[in-house]
């Protein structure tokens, strides 16, 4: 980002440094509800539960994440965190591989090929968009129960690799490869495998890696689906699992554990969106105009 | 459409089918489901139906609970989409006044797009529970009867707080994207005729950032509809007494806790027109953005 060609909006002098103060706020702000529960799960629950808490890291902290890995989230919620882990980046990955496979083979078939309806195809994928799992719960579910896929991984991931936006952007970006890439392929024998795995394939590398980290995300965070679709405590995410385990009523909530999930539950895809950042805010800038 | 593409005739269709079949099985389908539900009425035991025409629409729409619901989601949606786009635009203008360490503060703000949204509502919750929240602890000290799991207003503002801090990442990121796209001779020009610069932000920078704010108003709508569920029935379960009830959570509470399916088709089809308006919306925008882009 910093590339030594100033923003037209580049400040000087004193207006730079409010504007590195206001950032800094800015970042408090943001980071703040990830640090704050970083630092709870470092604690006993008697310090959770003493307000304030320390803003430096406990003495507990070894000791609670190593209670949470040996059994007693299992205590309490019935499946153990490494399951609730393994689920969860499961169906993440599935989500965000089964997106790109899908999708690029839909663009590959509107793109490089003709036969009839390619158009309505091409359609009957995009207008997805306006179908959100949101508005039509009651006879999606109904659905899954009569195709026998409650309680299955098929279930928790099938239904939500369909995907307008990826197929667009794939579409999109099959379309910029010039003729003369395809012809001189064609002349030298290449048939629609060859083309892809020599040709498109690494040109198509940096999209591949920039929808991947934008759909592991998405599955990572979902939410209302897992929550339809599963109901034994085997097959949580770890979202769910947490929802389950809080109940802000009962005093018996050992708080301690609840923090140590919750960080589980948000390293994982923050690491990956930091990790991949430039492939990210190019995939999710470039992707959604 | 190309000049060369490949002769097959099959291959095409057998590279479309999974996604077609996913689309037909699991769109499709329970979408038309939705529609034939919404004018019919079931028994409770699912025994037998009878065509009832509008009748559930007309029932949802006078439904007191239903109107809340509406206005509850007015009231969330617009608090979020103004907050998370008033405080991402002024970072996003304050990181581009910086010269060395944007790449830093860049790293640090898109956290909590990686932060699932039931999650980001917990991580509020804890921070502000009434009992041990260490952020409620000094709002207890200034006086005030914090207390967001029995007073709707002040599990208002936390669902709001929540989401807002979830979506200032993803439009912090556009608006970044926006402002350096900005020509640096029209500022300069600015300058040069003397303009403030709060004068020229207002003048020239705002209604050139005027394309990236309409699509991510668009897109925070759509966010503070649907994807923010999970904080909602993570943390206040709708309550207390309903005044954190949005429409999908209401679509989610009628056709899975309480079981009236034709009511819960209705709203779904109600909320697919609300969907279908807003993406319809955001396309003709963004042809009008191609023209002058």
């Amino acid at each position: 980002m910093d590339n030594g060609t100033h923003s037209p909006l580049a400040a000087r002098g004193a207006a730079r440094t409010i504007a590195h103060l206001w950032m800094i706020l800015g970042v408090i702000i943001v980071a703040f509800p990830v640090y704050y529960v970083f630092i709870a799960s470092t604690h006993s629950v008697q310090t959770i539960l003493r307000p304030p808490l320390p803003l430096l890291p406990g003495a507990e902290g070894y000791e609670n994440y190593r209670a949470a890995f040996s059994g007693e989230i299992d205590r309490i919620g019935g499946v153990s965190l490494w399951r609730l882990l393994g689920n969860t980046t499961l169906i993440a990955v599935g989500i965000a591989v089964g997106k790109i496979v899908i999708s690029m083979a839909s663009a590959y078939a509107i793109v490089f090929f003709k036969f009839p309806f390619r158009m309505a195809c091409f359609w009957l994928i995009f207008i997805t968009l306006m179908l959100p799992v949101e508005v039509r719960i009651q006879p999606t579910y109904k659905v899954m129960v009569d195709l026998g896929l409650i309680d299955t991984y098929a279930g928790l991931i099938l239904p939500l690799i369909a995907s307008a936006t990826a197929t667009l952007l794939f579409r999109q970006f099959f379309m910029t490869i010039p003729d003369e890439l395809l012809e001189a392929a064609r002349v030298d024998g290449a048939g629609p495998w060859r083309f892809f795995k020599d040709i498109l394939w690494p040109l198509s590398l940096t999209n591949v890696a920039a929808i991947f980290v934008i759909q592991f995300i998405y599955g990572w965070t979902q939410y209302l689906w897992p929550l339809l679709v599963t109901n034994s405590n085997e097959m949580n995410t770890i979202v769910i699992a947490l929802k389950k385990m809080v109940s802000f009523a009962d005093a018996d909530t050992p708080w301690n554990l609840v923090m140590v999930t919750s960080v589980l539950a948000i390293l994982p895809p923050i690491l990956v969106v930091v990790l991949m950042q430039r492939w990210f805010v190019k995939g999710l800038v470039e992707t959604e105009k | 459409m190309r000049r060369t593409v490949f002769p097959h005739k099959l291959l095409p269709w057998l590279l479309l089918a999974p996604q077609l079949a996913i689309t037909l099985i699991f769109f499709y389908w329970p979408a038309a489901q939705a529609f034939r539900q919404s004018v019919l009425r079931e028994d409770p035991f699912g025994l037998s139906s009878q065509f009832v025409g509008l009748a559930n629409f007309r029932k949802v729409l006078n439904d007191p609970a239903y109107l809340n619901a509406l206005q509850v989601t007015v009231v969330f949606s617009v608090l979020v989409a103004f907050f998370a786009l008033g405080i991402a635009l002024f970072l996003a203008v304050q990181a581009e006044k910086i010269i060395r360490g944007k790449g830093l503060y860049r790293t640090m703000m898109i956290w909590p797009y990686a932060v699932a949204p039931a999650i980001a509502g917990m991580l509020w919750l804890f921070m502000f529970n009434p009992s041990f929240g260490t952020l409620a602890w000094p709002l207890r000290q200034l006086g005030i009867n914090w207390n967001p799991l029995l007073d709707g207003e002040q599990a208002m503002a936390l669902v709001v707080a929540a989401a807002t801090w979830k979506q200032i990442s993803y439009n912090f990121l556009f608006f970044v994207a926006g402002l350096q796209a900005i020509p640096k001779s029209l500022l300069e020009a600015a300058a040069i005729d003397g303009a403030s610069r709060r004068h020229a932000f207002w003048t020239i920078v705002f209604p050139l950032l005027a394309p990236t704010t309409f699509f991510l108003l668009v897109v925070n709508t759509v966010y503070a509809l649907f994807d923010t569920f999970g904080i909602i029935h993570a943390v206040t379960g709708g309550g207390p007494g309903r005044s954190t009830e949005t429409l999908v959570y209401k679509v989610y509470n009628d056709g899975f806790v309480n079981l009236i399916m034709g009511d819960s088709a209705a709203q779904s089809v109600i909320l697919m027109v609300i969907v279908i308006a807003l993406t319809a919306f955001q396309f003709r925008f963004i042809e009008k953005r191609v023209h002058y882009g």
